[in-house]
């Protein structure tokens, strides 16, 4: 353990999102407080309706809270413009779909090279980062076909090649193997594994134990709040 | 994020819907060639007005028969007291004191007689008999051999002169100089054959055979009254002026006190010329209306299209901003697509234009109006963006959760 103070990468506290109101008022989110420091590798878990998702697309900057504050990377996200927020959507943090949300009609190259395209960099750079992020998730040879030529599994690797491709701190996974057989979701998991040991947070919504096991902490959710928060056994 | 970028993105988004697209930029590309076009007919048509009047001479006057006010219908209740035209008044008009506006006069004896020429035979529209004068008053100019002379008239000759209509029916390829020709039964030498003028509406004005007047007179017509009588002006600012002096002489002549209920009309080719051009351009602006209101369809189409498109691709606009797409590469991707739309076909509905124009449509030869082309172009790109402006700041509004989360 260092002494040295860490900036945590997420610093969540006491981040409440409600929808609707009167009867009908549903509590997604009732007071969540989470820090998450560099390097780690979170697992959340809960029932479904806990509110999982609804915390992960706070964190991923897609959604706002209610109420409470989010800190990212230091970086106070309610005071971020949305020029800025699209800034920090694209190069802090990468986002992972339980449904892929690949782009129909477009090369898996094209795919990945999107995020550096938003940043404005050179046609030839894209080029060569694209295909190095294909090959990190061993698709290389798959770089010209379209998202319905590619298996689950492939699928699933190019939109994780899309998420790290513009080196984000943050790597964000909500139920990423919810729609994958067995193997693919072996091939996905050791995949963030190797992802983390290179030195990035993941944070990975996931119903499955074996999925959770990867991980070296478990945050379990209830009701929109979180019931217990420990590290893992293994 | 470059420009060239988010046109490469608008292509692809385009491209990926091709017949959609295709038949959205049809939808501009009628308008923008219906502009063209129907502005062209418009312009051709009131050209080919004008070049008909010009042909018969913009500085003549004609006088004919019947009653009315300048161009006033014929009232029947006058005509027992209504005189008709003669010689006499034609010589009346020639005097340089009482009309110094007047240049030349020409008596016209109208006749409906056929020639014939070794069995082939024709019906000239317009068989006159007049003066020398009549022929640079009315603009008709001989290409072969000569015109007659006042000699020719006094002495009551055999001569005539005849349009190419006449020549192709009664001659073919043979050269129809001095040849001796019938016309109601009389001979006529063939002494010039006139210029090509061509065919106004139904009128075929080659078809015309002019002889003297005192030979149509005796022969064919008898010498009472004439049937109008044609007047040049000195210049074609002097029409009007010279209209009143005929007015001045011919009522004095004709006993008439209401200068509303005469018995002849002048018609002036000046101002018909000038009435006919106002008219067609109330003729050129209907059609031109028309036209517009089918580029604003064609503009709203667009609008459809992209708000369906950007409906369709919601989830596609999500994943965009979910991995960092700015406000504005969305804005731009929707909005280009939008315009590329509608310069494809601006440029397709100015070529299909250009090239509509080249054929006859309804008789009238269309005459292009550059500014139509400029115009329609311009109009249809500004309608992309215009258009296209609502959907895309829509597809750009969206929140990324929203626009994820949209089934
Ligand atoms: N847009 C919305 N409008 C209203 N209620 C919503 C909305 N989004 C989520 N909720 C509600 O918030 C609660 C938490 O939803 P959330 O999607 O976060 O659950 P989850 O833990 O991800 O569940 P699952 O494991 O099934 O994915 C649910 O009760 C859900 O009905
Ligand atoms: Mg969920």
């Amino acid at each position: 353990m260092t002494i040295a103070p860490q900036v945590p990468v997420v610093d969540i506290r006491d981040v409440k999102k409600f929808y609707g109101s009167g009867d009908t008022e549903v509590r997604a989110l009732d007071g969540v407080t989470l820090t998450v420091y560099p390097g780690e590798y979170v697992a959340i878990m809960g029932p479904s309706g806990s509110g999982k998702s609804t915390l992960m697309n706070i964190i991923g900057c897609l959604d706002a809270p209610t109420a409470g504050s989010y800190a990212l990377d230091g970086l106070e996200v309610a005071r971020l413009d949305e020029r800025q927020l699209s800034i920090v959507r694209n190069r802090r943090i990468g986002f992972v779909f339980q449904s892929f949300n690949l782009i129909p009609r477009t090369s898996a190259q094209a795919q990945v090279e999107m995020p550096l395209a938003y940043q404005g960099a050179k046609r030839q750079e894209r080029r060569e980062k694209a295909l190095l992020a294909l090959g990190a998730v061993g698709l290389a040879d798959r770089a010209h076909h379209e998202p319905n030529e590619l298996s689950g599994g492939q699928q699933q690797r190019v939109a994780i090649a899309r998420a790290l491709v513009s080196r984000p701190s943050l790597l964000l996974a909500d139920e990423p193997t919810g729609a994958l057989d067995t193997k693919s979701t072996q091939e996905i998991m050791g995949l963030l594994e190797r992802v983390n040991s290179a030195g990035r947070t993941i944070i990975v919504i996931t119903h499955e134990h074996e999925v959770a096991q990867h991980a070296r902490r478990v945050v379990t959710m209830r009701d929109g709040k979180i019931i217990s928060d420990e590290a893992n056994a293994a | 994020m470059t420009l060239l970028e988010i046109i490469r993105f608008a292509i692809t988004g385009l491209a990926a819907n091709r017949l959609r697209s295709g038949l959205t930029t049809l939808g501009i590309l009628i308008g923008v060639a219906s502009v063209i076009i129907l502005t062209a007919v418009g312009n051709g048509s009131s050209q080919q007005i004008q070049k008909n009047i010009q042909r018969l001479g913009t500085n003549s006057l004609t006088i004919q028969q019947g009653g009315g006010g300048g161009f006033g219908r014929l009232s029947r209740n006058n005509q027992s007291s209504a005189r008709r035209l003669t010689v006499a008044d034609a010589i009346a008009l020639t005097n340089p004191n009482a009309a110094p506006s007047i240049k030349s006069v020409a008596p016209v004896a109208d006749a409906n007689v056929t020639c014939a020429y070794e069995g082939s035979s024709s019906t000239p529209q317009n068989f006159a008999g007049t003066w020398p004068t009549y022929f640079e008053a009315s603009n008709d100019v001989i290409r072969a051999g000569s015109y007659f002379s006042n000699e020719d008239v006094v002495q009551g000759k055999h001569v005539i002169i005849i349009g190419q209509t006449i020549v192709d029916d009664l001659f073919g390829t043979v050269d129809p100089l001095n040849t001796q020709i019938t016309c109601g039964g009389q001979p006529y030498t063939v002494i010039g054959v006139l210029k090509k003028k061509g065919t106004t509406g139904f009128q075929d004005a080659d078809s015309i055979a002019i002889a003297p007047l005192s030979t149509v007179q005796q022969s064919i017509t008898g010498y009472g009254s004439i049937n109008s009588i044609v007047v040049e002006a000195v210049s074609a600012p002097a029409t009007d002026t010279a209209q009143s002096e005929i007015a001045a002489i011919l009522n004095a002549r004709h006993k008439i006190k209401n200068p509303a209920k005469t018995d002849y009309r002048i018609f002036n080719q000046a101002s018909l010329l000038s009435t006919t051009s106002s008219n067609s351009a109330v003729f050129t602006v209907l059609l031109s209306s028309v036209a517009a209101i089918s580029l604003l369809v064609g503009g709203i189409g667009i609008t459809n299209i992209m708000l369906v498109s950007v409906t369709e691709r919601t989830r596609e606009i999500g994943i965009r901003k979910a991995i960092g797409a700015p406000r504005g590469a969305i804005l731009g991707q929707f909005l280009v697509e939008a315009t590329l739309l509608s310069l494809i076909g601006g440029i397709a509905g100015v070529v299909v234009g250009i090239i509509g124009s080249h054929f006859q449509i309804v008789g009238v030869t269309p005459v292009i109006v550059p500014s139509s082309v400029v115009l329609a172009f311009c109009i249809s790109v500004a309608i992309g963006l215009f258009f296209g402006g609502y959907p895309a700041n829509r597809a750009a509004s969206l929140r990324p959760i929203e626009a994820l989360r949209y089934e």
